[in-house]
């Protein structure tokens, strides 16, 4: 019962953050901290069953360390089943932990309709739980536009001047590839009722579907698209920068440290198994993609003068790192890419957190108009500082062990590939430092005096500092509790490699 | 005609009884509150009529009309639309000056021409009701006829009506003079005995075809759809919308399932292209409009086509689930639109109809849950999911993926691509501020029926939505009934 909890006590929470608006105008941010509060102990619960599963077993099925299924739609074999492994656990408790963080941002910047705003937020939060749970396929696909639409309002009522045309392109870009999702759904699970003749949507039993090979290639086709758009990588990322620029800071933390992770979700969950084979084809591409990701975004971040544009360029770099992770197909890249996305969750997290900061105290988000921040913002400034470092790459800081763990993979499978991808490990530092050296080094320009970080936020981003060092410095739990789970993604197709 | 035929025909008799109380009523005193109660009542009592004729059902009662569950269902549909309308057009009209009390009249002749018409296995049964809904449509849509554009929306209407009429009559007479059948199944049979299709049959079926196109708004016949939309009272509109193209379609399928003649490769070609470019053609003209009832009016083209994607989907498929679809869709159909324009009735006055975009500004912060109505209704026309329009969308999905029909569904694909785009411009507007002033010296009276109308229909979006399972068990023996 706590898989189906984790989704109803957000969306209770939501409607409990909507209505309390009207007793008080502060009371919905408290409603939504505690609704978060409430998840916490759930997920310690799931947590503690990881102790259980042993990692050297040979059996599939321990991998699972809850499972939820109800009958949904009976005319369709639709279940309402929820499935829980090491995998969604981290996500979730990513999920969580960034919750905590766009409540915190939104505290004082979210004035209007608070309660209509931390409705958005954590509906949107119980859609991204949702698809982490979901494995039967009409499931996953009801929670995965589930998340667009509160998004869609964030970014619409509370977004920054250009936040009509940003919020329309985000849902458009991820609707219509996600209409080719529910189109290789449809597909694949007709063919497995032509097999057995039963109705399905059931993961595990489409699984076992015996798909002729060019039937295989488009749907696992329909699936990528869908994943790619939302991860994004490069063909399909022109909604992202957008999309970030005009967000509220909550919005941009949750769609950054979250959303982007349920294309690389969806990947790691139903393209690989799915569709070994027409996979296994296909990554060539896929790499190639993510390789291009990765160094046209790094170019392109660094030719950005608006500071949420320049992370948002930064995020699809880093999402390329994903990309090339698991098409790679070995535990090591695989790895890489669970903590690239933990990694990449917490370090542009932080940073749209501080940059959602500096505009709150300069209202803008051109690097031009700041510089000299350091004195005036020292705290600020440290952990400007501390998260730029965290994105380029710095050993002992989280984002490092998932991206050596990547090209140590990929270089197996792809030499020069990889070779070319590393050059992103300059790239990378040179927007890094870029920001710091625009925004904060340099003389200050003239500002009236600005105050600096206070205790909330110093209390968030210690936070993520933590998560960051300890994702860095010691990952082999994490390590651990995701390794079942990819083992099963791959232990089907290691026959593949050889 | 024994006794079991004849309570098959109790809803229709108890929908004429009722007709004739409301002109007596009336003839004895002319008051609004009045004729509105005695209109609601028919459609209520006609309501458990249904129930009688379900007990008889499946019957042929007379050589017109065939009374099955299918029919029944749609019956029921068509008086609970019609009970919707009767709910908006009281609110709307109550405030109007002048004579309204035909119009619950006109309402109710329609409905029965719609009841007939799918209940109908005979040309002469259909075109009686066709032409009892159409007459009856003119006179409601130029109702207020003070005003210019309804009048001139109903002109349009009653000569585009009476040009499709014609292409319908043609289109009768050369089927009957190759087969010399009127009735559905005798032309079925007909069909089926011919080694190949005999091209005056089909072009007889290619002219029913564009006559009931009009009636459906598909593409090359839809020209009067988006002026008719914005000249009608919003109430009608809703009732065009919804009963007048739902009835039509119920027929088309059913005469194309019982005459056997939808598995025609050339006619399948017209359909599909028809459908292709009804999606395209309705979703890019309404990105251009900034008049809600225009864009509503192009976006129910779009939908039609989507509806016949399913409807093509019936010739390969097992056509239980492609009935199934189409089916569960119009219920979604039906819902939403009335929710849709149910919206714009309750901000229209009969003055001036809500249909600028302009009104719209900011209406979530002014009437929050009137906001919130509409938004449920244009996120089901864009198929989100917690919405009838998802699962409606999923079901075509289905059919159309079973039958391999991947053009169309791309087709699809695209044009709910753009559908999106001028739904959210709505909800958008509808999320704009505003300033306080403009609240200020805004006043509206309430409106307590068309409000629970409104209140019902979305709970009703988002069971179906969450939960389909009762009405996709009913669906599923309802579509195993028709032949």
């Amino acid at each position: 019962m706590i898989l189906p909890a984790l989704i109803i006590v957000l969306c209770l929470g939501a409607f409990a953050a909507w209505f309390s608006e009207r007793k008080n105008p502060g009371a919905p941010r408290w409603v939504a901290i505690i609704t978060l509060a409430i998840e916490a102990p759930l997920l310690a619960v799931e947590y503690k069953k990881t102790e259980l599963i042993d990692i050297f077993s040979t059996n599939i099925l321990p991998t699972w360390l809850d499972d939820f299924n109800r009958s949904w739609i009976p005319r369709f074999g639709i279940g309402f089943h929820l499935a829980m492994d090491g995998l969604s656990l981290l996500l979730i408790a990513l999920t969580v932990l960034l919750g905590f963080m766009a409540v915190s941002s939104s505290w004082t910047e979210i004035k209007n309709r608070q309660g209509f705003f931390f409705f958005n937020l954590l509906t949107c939060l119980a859609g991204t739980v949702g698809v982490f749970l979901a494995v039967d396929l009409f499931l996953f696909f009801f929670f995965w536009e589930l998340m667009i639409i509160p998004m869609y309002f964030l970014i619409s009522i509370w977004g920054h001047e250009n936040r009509t045309y940003a919020a329309i392109k985000f849902v458009i870009f991820t609707q219509v590839s996600s209409l080719l999702l529910l189109l290789a759904i449809v597909v694949l699970a007709l063919i497995s009722h032509k097999q057995s003749g039963v109705y399905t949507f059931d993961y595990f039993k489409l699984l076992n579907t015996k798909i002729n090979p060019d039937v295989a290639f488009w749907l696992m086709l329909g699936f990528f698209i869908a994943f790619t758009v939302k991860l994004p990588a490069v063909p399909f990322h022109t909604w992202l920068p957008d999309a970030h620029t005009q967000a509220p800071t909550g919005g941009s933390v949750i769609l950054a440290g979250v959303m982007l992770k349920t294309g690389a979700y969806g990947l790691l969950r139903f393209v690989i198994p799915l569709f070994p084979e027409a996979a296994h084809q296909f990554a060539p591409i896929a790499m190639t993609l993510g390789a291009v990701s990765v160094l046209y975004a790094a170019m392109m971040a660094f030719a950005q003068s608006d500071l949420k544009r320049l992370i948002a360029y930064s995020s699809v770099s880093h999402m390329g790192f994903i990309l090339i992770g698991v098409f790679s197909w070995n535990t090591f890249s695989m790895q890489g890419a669970v903590i690239t996305m933990l990694a990449h969750g917490i370090s542009a997290a932080a940073l749209f957190m501080i940059a959602g900061a500096l505009q709150e105290r300069l209202h803008t988000r051109e690097m031009g108009r700041m510089g000299g921040l350091w004195s005036a913002l020292p705290r600020l400034s440290a952990f400007a500082l501390f998260f730029a470092m965290a994105s380029l790459g710095l050993p002992g800081l989280g984002n490092f062990i998932g991206e050596l763990l990547v090209l140590l993979g990929a270089f197996k499978v792809n030499a020069l590939l990889t070779s070319a991808t590393a050059l992103a490990l300059i790239l990378a530092p040179v927007y890094s430092l870029g920001i710091i050296q625009k925004a904060f080094h340099g003389p200050l320009q003239n500002q009236p005096a600005l105050s600096d970080f206070n205790r909330r936020e110093l209390a968030s981003l210690a936070l993520l500092v933590l998560a960051s060092l300890w994702l860095g410095l010691c990952p082999q739990p994490v390590l651990d509790i995701s390794a079942p789970a990819l083992k099963q993604v791959w232990s089907d197709n290691v026959a593949m490699e050889h | 005609m024994n006794s079991n035929q004849l309570a098959a025909l109790a809803p229709i008799i108890t929908l004429t009884i009722a007709t004739i109380a409301v002109m007596l009523s009336i003839a004895i005193r002319r008051n609004f509150v009045l004729a509105s109660n005695v209109a609601a009542c028919g459609i209520l009592i006609s309501l458990p009529a249904l129930g009688i004729a379900w007990q008889q059902s499946p019957i042929q009662s007379t050589l017109l009309i065939r009374v099955d569950s299918y029919v029944l269902f749609f019956m029921a549909l068509l008086l609970l639309a019609g009970l919707a309308v009767l709910g908006f057009c009281y609110d709307y009209f109550k405030k109007r000056e002048g004579e309204n009390e035909e119009l619950l009249l006109l309402l109710l002749t329609s409905l029965l021409g719609a009841s007939v018409l799918v209940a109908s296995s005979h040309f002469a049964a259909f075109f009686l009701g066709l032409e009892t809904l159409s007459i009856s449509l003119f006179t409601l849509i130029g109702y207020p006829l003070n005003r210019e554009q309804p009048l001139e929306a109903a002109i349009k209407y009653l000569i585009l009506s009476g040009v499709s009429s014609a292409f319908l009559l043609m289109g009768m007479a050369f089927i009957y003079a190759q087969s010399g059948e009127l009735t559905f199944s005798g032309i079925g049979h007909f069909i089926t005995s011919q080694p190949a299709m005999n091209p005056m049959i089909l072009s007889g079926i290619i002219l029913i075809v564009a006559g009931l196109g009009f009636k459906l708004s598909l593409v090359p016949f839809h020209l009067w759809t988006p002026d008719v939309y914005e000249g009608a009272p919003a109430p009608i509109t809703a009732f065009i919308a919804t009963v007048s193209k739902g009835a039509v379609f119920v027929l088309l399928l059913r005469f194309f399932i019982s005459s056997g003649s939808h598995a025609n490769t050339s006619l399948l070609n017209v359909f599909s292209v028809i459908a292709v470019i009804s999606i395209l053609a309705g979703n890019l003209l309404a990105l251009l409009q900034n008049n809600v009832k225009r864009l509503l009016a192009y976006s129910s083209i779009a939908h039609m086509g989507y509806l016949l994607v399913a409807f093509i989907a019936s010739s390969s498929i097992a056509p239980a689930l492609a009935v199934e679809s189409i089916t569960f869709y119009l219920v979604a159909y039906f819902i939403t639109t009335l929710g849709a324009l149910g919206v714009v009735s309750v901000l229209s006055t009969p003055q001036t109809e809500a249909g600028d975009i302009a009104i719209y500004s900011g209406l979530f912060w002014r009437r929050p849950w009137l906001a919130g109505a509409f938004t449920l209704m244009l996120l089901s026309l864009a198929g989100i999911p917690l919405t009838a329009g998802f699962i409606g969308k999923f079901y075509i999905f289905t059919s159309g993926a079973d039958a391999r029909l991947w053009g169309l569904l791309i087709a699809i694909i695209v044009g709910s691509g753009l559908g999106l785009y001028y739904y959210l411009k709505i909800i958008v507007v509808m999320s704009m501020n505003v300033d306080a002033t403009v609240i200020k010296s805004e006043e509206f009276s309430r409106e307590w029926i068309s409000s629970s109308i409104l209140a019902t229909l979305s709970l009703l979006i988002i069971w179906l939505g969450i939960y389909p399972n009762q009405i996709v068990n009913l669906l599923q023996t309802v579509s195993n009934t028709i032949r």
